[in-house]
């Protein structure tokens, strides 16, 4: 019964998608003479969001109990699996996580229309239905294509299991946390395509806008993070990013989503850069639509690829045409009535953003060209892989510039400014990056030319991203010019991990008997034993390692060679050792047959900063959030507060409106 | 100043400078896909047109039965890849990926050096039998027998 009812609620839904989309495009076609067909279109789109996650509720409580009688459970959990892996395996498959992507763009749906009450009601109800349009082609996908709900004839006695890499906390975070990201920038669009249709493209729509750009990019930030953390530990390839298409596929849309969060600010504070903004948003959301075609399509192989079914491919493919295709055509049918904005000299805060802007789109482009051309390449039955090698060098020579003014660009006022003013507060971080530069060169004259960049432009832009708060009452300062500050620093933190660990790690790869003790980098570490240990649903040989920070306090370490039974699979569980300084991490691998263990041993100076650095920036963006918020909430206060002094006096003075 | 613009001329001049910066960056990853993507080899192809060596490449194919061996550093392995028409004799140093086992697929990211031997970086195995190199999928499809029985013969 649980998996009919959440069936006929996913049905329902999408019912009143349907709904939702016939009465607004009724009500923007008949004009105001429509107006209770209207009235629908908020109601019908604040219900489906409770309707979806109570459907998702359901699925969730299928995994818990593990109903064998439903095809996808029987072939992705397994009774013996710890519950937090049953929770989490509702979406660790194809069905279940599209119905996951549905239950984040309903609930979004629902907060859109419940809340935003700034923008003309002609608006709104143009960008519901653009939300509708677009949640409709995602209901059909799962309706007709990936039913989660499907039913087996007769049950199983067993479930197939989780893929055991994936049976990793990180998982129960992970994909929530990009779809939230995803789902947001579909929202962006919608209100983009909303406010093409009623030529309302201006600050209001830009301030309406922000919040989902801002949300979606702190989630985003924080799914590409935790994501890049989880490959680190859990492949045991001490990397952490690998130019994987899957993970191209969630830096695309960060990529966009940042542009288009800069280019919303200028829109919304100096009126300029309207059509380049709407651009960002249908760029944005067309990202996260590559992204869930590439990853969910099975044209990739990768861990995220859960099932290839060229059905499922051809599904996405369709929807991407059906979206981008439309909203290109709208943007090249309209572009030519959205006025001009404001203009703004070439040394100017505007204009370090569209430099910024630019060279962040030249990024998304190389990125794209490197993921697709491979695909392209194999339609010739040529095949290539795409790696480092390529992104690296290739997305530096924007990456460098772009950090550059971005060190420069926070410090430039609106509209016209002048180089003179600000030169004095850059000779600091000038003098401190060329100072690295020549430092790292005299002593360690072996760096590459790109950590070496990386070292001294972190250092800059460290510096150089404190300076706007230079001069002002910190306490009296905007949220919005601390996120920024923040999230402007963080970057320079992540930049410094980054290149720290491509120029400074050190690797050890030994195949050592028990007592022997390996040197990598400051640490001795002395393999003690092994031993077997077994899990819930695994066994495992484990290592014992005892290591050394230049010879003082012993930490010990248990990397781990697991064996899963089901799925029969084995994985390496890294063991790290986390300082302030730096990183160790360790992996212990086969026996060699003459009693000796194969170890792999890395130290990784200041590696952690990366993820900090990342989860720094997503504080920043948190931080601009909640001032927007807060900022929006105090204006309808006042708003509301002068209409009723206005209805108190009604002969008084007529009240001037709120300054923006 | 550019104050002297008008907002259309500025805008024209802002589309045009962005169009040249992002045709810029396009031919800039159409020159850089060409020197850095790495090909895809199975051992025929290198038999026939080998690569040059040094040139970063991958080559795909199954590891002979019997041919596995580690060095006496205990971290080096060499074995031999075919493709049921040719083999190559690959060395590669690190741990071997889980499920890297005669018999069964591998690809190899690396070089071909100069004495004909090829110089792994990564090894990448079947996984299970969701997780496979696509490569190598196809590859098995077309090559599968005459593998099976070139291996069965030895």
């Amino acid at each position: 019964m649980i998996a009919e009812a959440g069936l006929a609620l996913l049905w329902f839904a999408a019912a009143l998608a349907l709904l939702q989309l016939f009465a607004s495009v009724m009500t923007l076609v008949a004009g105001q003479s429509e107006a209770e067909l209207g009235d629908v279109v908020r109601p019908a789109a604040i219900m489906q969001g409770p309707l979806v996650a109570l459907s998702f509720l359901m699925l969730m409580w299928l995994f818990i109990r593990t109903d064998l009688s439903v095809l996808l459970v029987a072939s992705n959990s397994h009774s013996a699996k710890p519950f937090i892996f049953k929770l989490a395996g509702t979406w660790g498959n194809h069905e279940g996580s599209m119905l996951l992507w549905v239950t984040v763009m309903a609930l979004s749906g629902s907060l859109v229309a419940l809340v935003e009450r700034r923008l003309p009601e002609r608006t709104m109800i143009a960008t519901l239905a653009a939300q509708a349009f677009v949640s409709l082609g995602f209901y059909a996908f799962l309706l007709f294509s990936s039913n989660p709900f499907e039913r087996l004839p007769t049950p199983v006695p067993e479930g197939n299991g989780l893929n055991p890499l994936l049976q990793d906390i990180g998982l129960a975070f992970h994909p929530p946390t990009l779809y939230i990201g995803y789902v947001g920038l579909s929202v962006a669009f919608s209100f983009a395509v909303g406010a093409l249709l009623t030529r309302e493209v201006g600050p209001a729509f830009a301030r309406a806008m922000r919040p989902w750009v801002l949300g979606s990019w702190i989630f985003l930030t924080i799914g590409i993070t935790a994501g890049s953390y989880w490959a680190y530990y859990e492949l045991g390839w001490g990397g952490w990013w690998f130019w994987d298409p899957v993970e191209n596929a969630s830096l695309m849309p960060w990529l966009a989503a940042t542009a288009l969060l800069h280019s919303a600010s200028v829109l919304a504070s100096r009126d300029a850069l309207r059509t380049w903004t709407i651009m960002l948003g249908v760029v944005a959301f067309s990202m996260s639509m590559v992204g869930t075609f590439l990853v969910r399509s099975g044209i990739l192989t990768s861990v995220h690829a859960f099932a290839v079914d060229p059905e499922r491919g051809s599904f996405i493919l369709a929807l991407l045409a059906i979206y981008i295709g439309g909203a290109l055509a709208l943007f090249g049918a309209r572009a030519s009535t959205v006025n001009e904005g404001k203009q703004f000299s070439l040394v100017s805060r505007e204009a370090g953003l569209v430099f910024n802007n630019v060279a962040l789109s030249a990024i998304l482009g190389i990125v794209l060209l490197g993921t697709l051309y491979p695909l392209l390449t194999e339609a010739f039955d040529t095949k290539v892989s795409v790696g480092p090698p390529y992104f690296n060098p290739v997305g530096a020579f924007f990456a460098i510039p772009m950090i550059v003014v971005m060190a420069v660009g926070p410090l430039l006022r609106w509209r016209r400014d002048s180089f003179d003013r600000i030169a004095k507060a850059l000779i600091l971080p000038a003098v401190l990056t060329v100072g690295v530069i020549v430092g790292a060169v005299v002593l360690a004259p072996g760096i590459g030319i790109l950590p070496l960049l990386g070292l001294a432009l972190s250092i800059g832009l460290g510096i150089a991203s404190l300076l706007p708060l230079l001069g002002r009452n910190l306490l009296r300062t905007p949220l919005a010019t601390w996120g920024m500050v923040v999230g402007h620093f963080g970057l320079a933190v992540a930049l410094f991990g980054m290149a720290s660990e491509s120029a400074f790690s050190t690797e050890k790869l030994v195949a050592a008997e028990i007592g022997d003790t390996v040197e990598v980098g400051p640490w001795s570490i002395e393999l003690a034993g092994i031993e077997p240990v077994a899990g819930p649903n695994w066994t495992a040989i484990e290592a014992n390692m005892i290591a050394r920070y230049k010879g003082g306090h012993p930490v010990s370490l248990h990397p781990q060679s697991r064996n899963f039974t089901q799925p029969p699979m084995t994985t390496s569980e890294s063991a790290l050792s986390t300082r302030w300084n730096g990183q160790l991490y360790a992996v212990v691998g086969e026996e060699g047959g003459d009693g000796r263990w194969q170890l792999r041993l890395w130290w990784k100076p200041f590696v952690p900063l990366i993820w900090f650095g990342g989860l720094i920036v997503a504080l920043g963006g948190a931080l601009a959030l909640l001032g927007r918020v807060l900022g929006d909430i105090r204006k309808a206060h006042q708003v509301r507060r002068i209409a009723e002094r206005r209805e108190d006096n009604p002969l008084g003075d007529a009240m001037p409106e709120p300054a923006e | 100043m550019s104050t002297a613009l008008k907002p259309k001329h500025q805008r024209l001049v802002l589309v045009i400078l962005a169009l040249v910066v992002l045709i810029g960056a396009a031919l800039l990853a159409i020159w850089g896909l060409r020197g850095q993507a790495s090909y895809f080899y199975v051992p025929s192809d290198i038999a026939s047109d080998p690569p040059e060596p040094g040139r970063a490449v991958r080559l795909g194919g199954m590891v002979q039965e019997g041919s596995i061996q580690t060095l006496a550093d205990g971290v080096t392995v060499t074995f031999v890849v075919g493709d049921g028409e040719a083999t190559v004799p690959v060395r590669y140093t690190g741990i071997t990926p889980d499920l890297f086992v005669e018999g069964s697929g591998v690809v190899a990211d690396g070089r071909l050096a100069a004495d004909g031997t090829f110089v792994a970086d990564s090894l990448l195995a079947k996984h299970d039998e969701n997780y496979m190199p696509r490569e190598l999928e196809d590859m098995s499809e077309a090559q599968a027998k005459a593998v099976v029985a070139e291996t069965t013969a030895k």
